[in-house]
């Protein structure tokens, strides 16, 4: 295929190295045949990708300066959030973004990975597409959805039975003490689980899919059991690639807005408890943009968008290069 | 030693069913959404509800119809920023690519793709709505336009790089450029794809929420041209979730119901085209 592609390139773009007249004329004849203007102007358009970005984050960054200046760091050490005085700590925010975001996590890698093994090593090629493709259809329902679902399906729920249980059995701990609203960190952990496992699901099952066959034939010559090769051979050589979905999968959960606006109680408090209503950065932005007065409150909610920005930036720039490398290292292998 | 070979495949066979029971679990929360959404929603999806203004708060009845207009009004906006970037973004990663560039508007629209959408909102407010110091539906169009982008780019790269190299190879050794080998023969021949693809990301972007919040804001009533607030699908459910009223949880549901019975059938009609022209290529 690159072969092929060099040989067009080639008889195109005039290889060897022709007599400087000989090339300016060729460049002209180039020019107006429409190949240069073609190439420069999908340039421009692939260019523009680019720069939007640029701007992105050049917006961000000016249009949070009052914050930056005023607060420093201790914009993300202090928890006081009171727009009325002007004093802005977002600690609340993060705090609130991180344990739902590792909550989900907790709950969503087992079942996705664990459904990622079956999808790719038992079921069979066929059925493994059919359900592969209900779950990429779980990916595309809205968050809003989930939202609406959270709120009158799964708060209820958790406020009558899931919490009431986790209380009576595990009350000891801290983590599931207090009043029990519903809504609150673990309403919304639950919800980010539920919508980030299609991410996890589909990636993982095509990285582990990406592993070569032979290492699976190794390693059951040797009289390993299924699931001993599927966990100390398959799943070791995929390692990176899950992890690349998980990051994926993170970087998800830290941006959700809709849905854990909906569940998690919208306190700004940095509480123990599970049961505990909270806030999220995603969450605190969508409340609040509107309805901000004044130049600091508005650009505090700015900076919070650009924290959340620079993270999930990083965490998506990590997951593509491990899933890269780990499909990669497998066609290679092939 | 025997028991040592009972204990391995007793596991095995163990952690191979929880496999089997985690796909499961997530097919069946897919087939619970939608079962409780029409169970839900169905009951109240009407004429009215789809022709109909939304009545003063109180009176019960009215509908959503300013809503469905303005998320085909955001739409419209998204698609004619996003579509014609992303598309002829991807034909340049596709045909003219090669050096290192390719590589970092790749890499940037990987990541743009991953960038939390209300973010996207934030960007939007600040480079029309502040400007314009008020809400409009250009400012919404363009958030969702700007996520638009690398989807689209990302599909039409992946289409036009299907083409057999062959098929431009002919039409070079036919005397046409380059250009007239890629306007007229490759991307015809991946017109289909790369048309699934850009309807997919459509049907992505209708079910956004977050950017539109305080960009095309909301609107109880008509909005007219695009330089207003306009009122979306997705955030009137939020917003009628969200309130006090028996009567807007029941129009929240009914229009949960519509946005993903939109967004379904746009994923499955992909599906089956795509399917439909695989099949006899490949045989």
């Amino acid at each position: 295929m690159s072969g092929s592609t060099v040989l067009v390139h080639g008889s195109l773009g005039g290889s060897g190295i022709p007599s400087t007249p000989g090339r300016a004329r060729r460049w002209v004849r180039r020019l107006t045949s429409g190949d240069e203007i073609a190439h420069l102007i999908t340039l421009i358009f692939a260019a523009s990708i680019f720069l939007v970005t640029v701007l992105l984050v050049f917006e961000l960054y000016r249009n949070s300066a009052l914050p930056r200046h005023k607060f420093g760091w201790n914009f993300f050490v202090t928890s006081t959030w009171d727009p009325v005085a002007e004093n802005f700590g977002a600690l609340p925010f993060i705090y609130g973004t991180v344990v739902t975001s590792i909550l989900a996590l907790l709950i969503a890698v087992p079942l996705g990975v664990g459904g990622a093994i079956f999808l790719s090593e038992l079921a069979p090629p066929r059925i493994s597409d059919a359900l592969t493709f209900v779950i990429e259809l779980l990916a595309a329902v809205p968050s809003v959805i989930y939202g609406v679902l959270g709120v009158f399906v799964l708060v209820p729920l958790l406020r009558n039975y899931g919490e009431p249980v986790l209380k009576s059995t595990l009350g000891f701990l801290p983590l599931f003490q207090g009043p029990m609203y519903g809504v609150g960190f673990l309403a919304a952990g639950l919800v980010l689980a539920i919508m980030v496992v299609p991410f996890i699901l589909s990636v993982s099952r095509e990285v582990l899919l990406a592993v070569p066959l032979d290492q699976r034939e190794a390693a059951l010559a040797l009289g390993a059991t299924r699931w001993e090769t599927t966990w100390k051979v398959v799943v070791p050589y995929a390692r990176s690639g899950i992890f690349g979905s998980v990051f994926l999968a993170l970087a998800r959960a830290l941006g959700e807005t809709m849905a854990v606006t909906m569940v998690i109680g919208n306190d700004p408090k940095v509480a123990a408890s599970l049961f505990a209503p909270g806030y999220s950065i995603a969450a605190v932005i969508a409340n609040e943009f509107t309805e901000a007065t004044g130049d600091l409150y508005t650009q505090a909610l700015i900076e919070l968008g650009l924290v959340l920005f620079i993270l999930t930036f990083i965490l998506n720039g990590l997951a593509r290069l491990l899933i890269l490398a780990t499909t990669a290292r497998g066609s290679e292998h092939a | 030693m025997n028991y040592r070979l009972l204990w391995r495949k007793t596991v095995n066979n163990i952690m191979l069913a929880l496999t089997g029971v985690c796909a499961l679990v997530t097919v069946a929360i897919l087939f619970f959404i939608l079962g409780y959404l029409v169970w839900n929603g169905g009951r109240d999806i009407n004429w009215a509800f789809l022709t109909q203004l939304p009545k003063p708060v109180g009176e019960t009845g009215g509908g959503m119809a300013n809503a469905i207009v303005g998320s085909a009004k955001l739409l419209l906006v998204a698609a004619l920023v996003g579509i014609p970037v992303g598309f002829i973004g991807g034909v340049y990663l596709s045909e003219f690519g090669g050096s290192a560039f390719p590589a970092v508007v790749r890499y940037t629209a990987d990541l743009l793709n991953g960038v939390p959408s209300i973010v996207m909102g934030i960007f939007a407010y600040t480079v029309v709505v502040l400007p314009m110091h008020h809400f409009s539906a250009l400012a919404g169009g363009l958030a969702l336009g700007v996520m638009l982008i690398p989807i689209v780019l990302r599909t039409t790269e992946e289409f036009l790089r299907a083409v057999p190299q062959s098929l431009r190879e002919g039409a070079l050794a036919l005397g046409a450029n380059k250009w007239r080998a890629i306007s007229s023969v490759v991307i015809p021949a991946a017109f289909r794809g790369i048309a699934t693809g850009m309807l997919l990301s459509l049907a992505r972007v209708a079910g956004e929420t977050a950017p539109l919040l305080f960009t095309s804001f909301g609107n109880r009533f008509w909005s007219h041209g695009f330089n207003e607030a306009t009122s979306s699908l997705p955030v009137m459910i939020y917003t009628y979730a969200i309130s006090a009223y028996e009567d807007w949880h029941r129009q929240a549901w009914a229009a949960g119901l519509v946005l993903l019975a939109l967004v379904l059938v746009a994923n499955i009609g992909a599906r089956v085209i795509l399917a439909r022209r695989q099949s006899p290529a490949r045989g």
